[in-house]
């Protein structure tokens, strides 16, 4: 196994196994939007169909699963959105800034909101995914779909959240220290040439 | 102590992180956790409520209205990225082509019919600025002319059904996808008629500001074009029109009708032999994404909201709108102020999470009808996305426009369709039958 030599080394590693996972996951949960277009459309198909041949092809478990599906879709594909940068910003001022700047305030975003909210979501949801699990809660419709394990689904995508925020929130310092190291050289080369 | 300015404090503290340009479902987010802890520490409320958050959230996944939101985007993006809306708007160039201002008249009818993949102001004006500026301009249309009709067009299908704005404003409001969509049906198509009648009166007026293709440029005839038109513009509009009738009619709730249209869109695809595997991983790439980013934002508001209230800032809020002088048209007029000036900085999305749920209780307090309210809040956002200096259509358009296009140029373009804006605005005020004629 290489060795990891400097501390910056092992994070840009880090940095680099969180951005894998979260993009191959936000990649297969987008293969969920096609699913869920076809178990929409069939769901509608045989609504419609239902009413006048009484066939009751459909079911609860069905329906659920499309917005199981939907769920998934956005809570598993936060994280990559945020490495895309996909996520809606207000960019009036922010796209005029220095890079300088831009990365300041996307370092102190992820600390302040991001990766909080994060912890926030997940301390938060804890309580009712323990109970949900207690009991192994299902739907509450005949026929329906378990509870508890969409449920869960919001830690791990909180969790996956905090991690992509620590990702980015290096990701951000470490280029705000290369600009710097990069302005110092600069100023260096300028005095010797004077 | 009086605890009445953190309701308002924590508005201006959330609208000033949002403009540093964090993205703003986490500023939203980060700026409750902030108030949470004051909140708390003041006694004000306990981490009790905050335990509402998780339900809310769930509340978000397994909202039946919300699952509309995808199925909208993937059918509008899979017509985008097979590229069967360029075919469209080639083909209806073509057709219009030989009529001054043909190619004008191309675009306003294109941007309604693309209602669906317009969720966000860019995508539209964007993809429309790339297909159709270069020709305009090529075959010498004023520059004013061309920029102030592919911005506004841009922007229409925000307020014609079945936009997915619509869907979440409707949400938002308490108020039926269905109505909503009913509702805007008539204004929205007013204004792209307003619109078209503005081209036609400047080809009749300055013929020079928007020629005729050459006739060496409409390359397809007679029946070859009358065949060209039924094989590209007719499987789109029916599909279009399959999906609001089918809402309209009742025979399918608008989450229904969005996964047939959205298969409709791959069918089409397929049949015109573009459903190529690139276009499917984008179709699905851009949706999720879209999907996720509009959901986040409702998450974060979310938690703003649930802090909002436990500072009191929804009594203040609403102390505040229905205690204004002149009651109903007071609250319309201070409500449309503050979305317009909202929307020169943020986007559709983010005043229907934010702002709207904040007005919403004052409005139906003063006995507004909900779905007019709607639409008239879509048509002002509309006119704020055009209005310079700030207008949102005119920045992504100059992102696509050549250097040689001025902005002032492109300012100058937009001013006839806000005057339209504005009386299309002025009608469905005078006349609400407008909105609820077909209700």
């Amino acid at each position: 196994m290489a060795s990891v030599r400097t501390s910056g080394e092992f994070v840009a590693r880090c940095v680099g196994w969180v951005d894998r996972l979260n993009s191959r996951l936000g990649i297969a949960v987008s293969w969920l939007t096609l699913a869920m277009v076809v178990v929409g459309a069939y769901n509608a198909v045989v609504r419609y169909l239902g009413r006048f041949t009484g066939w009751h092809l459909s079911s609860n478990a069905y329906l659920e699963l499309q917005w199981y599906m939907f769920s998934l879709v956005f809570l598993l594909g936060a994280s990559y959105a945020l490495q895309t940068n996909a996520h809606v910003r207000v960019d009036v001022v922010y796209s005029r800034l220095p890079e300088r700047w831009r990365r300041r305030i996307d370092l102190w975003g992820a600390l302040l909101f991001l990766i909080p909210f994060a912890v926030f979501g997940l301390v938060m949801s804890w309580p009712a995914v323990r109970n949900s699990w207690a009991v192994l809660e299902v739907s509450s419709d005949p026929g329906g779909l378990p509870r508890y394990p969409i449920k869960s689904v919001l830690l791990v995508a909180f969790t996956l959240l905090a991690l992509q925020g620590l990702a980015e929130a290096a990701r951000n310092w470490q280029r705000l220290r290369a600009l710097k190291a990069g302005a110092e050289e600069e100023d260096m080369q300028q005095e010797g040439l004077m | 102590m009086s605890v009445d300015f953190l309701g308002p404090l924590m508005f201006v503290v959330v609208f000033l992180f949002i403009f540093a340009g964090y993205p703003v479902a986490f500023s939203l987010g980060g700026t409750a956790l902030i108030f949470a802890f004051i909140g708390i520490e003041l006694g004000l409320f306990s981490w009790n409520l905050l335990y509402a958050f998780p339900e809310r959230v769930f509340g978000v996944m397994s909202n039946g209205v919300l699952l509309a939101v995808p199925f909208f985007i993937f059918m509008g993006t899979m017509l985008e990225k097979s590229r069967l809306a360029e075919d469209l708007l080639r083909t209806i160039g073509m057709l219009f082509g030989r009529l001054r201002g043909g190619l004008a008249l191309a675009v306003v009818i294109v941007g309604a019919m693309l209602a669906a993949a317009t969720g966000v102001v860019g995508a539209s004006v964007v993809a429309m600025g790339l297909i159709s500026l270069p020709v305009m301009l090529r075959y010498d249309y004023s520059p004013m002319l061309a920029t102030g009709v592919i911005s506004a067009a841009g922007t229409l299908g925000q307020i014609i059904p079945p936009s997915v704005v619509l869907v979440v404003l409707a949400d938002q409001l308490g108020i039926s996808v269905g109505d909503l969509f009913i509702g805007a049906l008539i204004p929205g198509l007013m204004l792209a008629g307003f619109y078209a009648v503005y081209v036609v009166g400047v080809a009749i007026a300055k013929p020079a500001a928007a020629p005729a293709l050459p006739a060496e440029e409409r390359t397809v005839h007679g029946v070859a074009l009358v065949r060209q038109v039924a094989l590209v513009m007719a499987p789109p509009l029916v599909l279009i029109l399959v999906v609001l009738g089918s809402i309209f009619a009742g025979i399918a709730t608008p989450t229904e009708a969005g996964a047939l249209g959205a298969v409709g869109a791959i069918v089409l695809a397929l049949s015109r032999g573009r459903l190529t595997m690139k276009a499917v991983r984008e179709t699905m790439d851009a949706t999720a994404k879209l999907t996720t980013m509009v959901i986040f934002l409702l998450i974060g508001s979310t938690a703003f909201a649930l802090v909002f209230r436990g500072v009191y800032g929804d009594i203040w809020i609403e102390d505040l709108l229905t205690g204004l002088p002149g009651g109903k048209i007071g609250l319309l007029i201070v409500a449309n102020l503050a979305i317009f000036i909202l929307g020169f900085f943020i986007d559709f999305f983010e005043i229907a999470f934010i702002v709207i749920p904040l007005i919403a209780p004052a409005a139906r307090i003063l006995d507004v009808d909900m779905v007019w309210f709607g639409v008239m809040i879509g048509m002002n956002l509309q006119t704020s996305f055009l209005t310079p200096p700030f207008g949102f259509a005119i920045f992504y358009l100059r992102g696509v426009a050549p250097r040689r296009i001025t902005t002032v140029q492109m300012y100058r373009g937009v001013v006839p369709f806000i005057i339209i804006q504005l009386i299309g605005l002025a009608l469905i005020c005078l006349y609400p039958e407008l909105v609820t004629a077909l209700l």
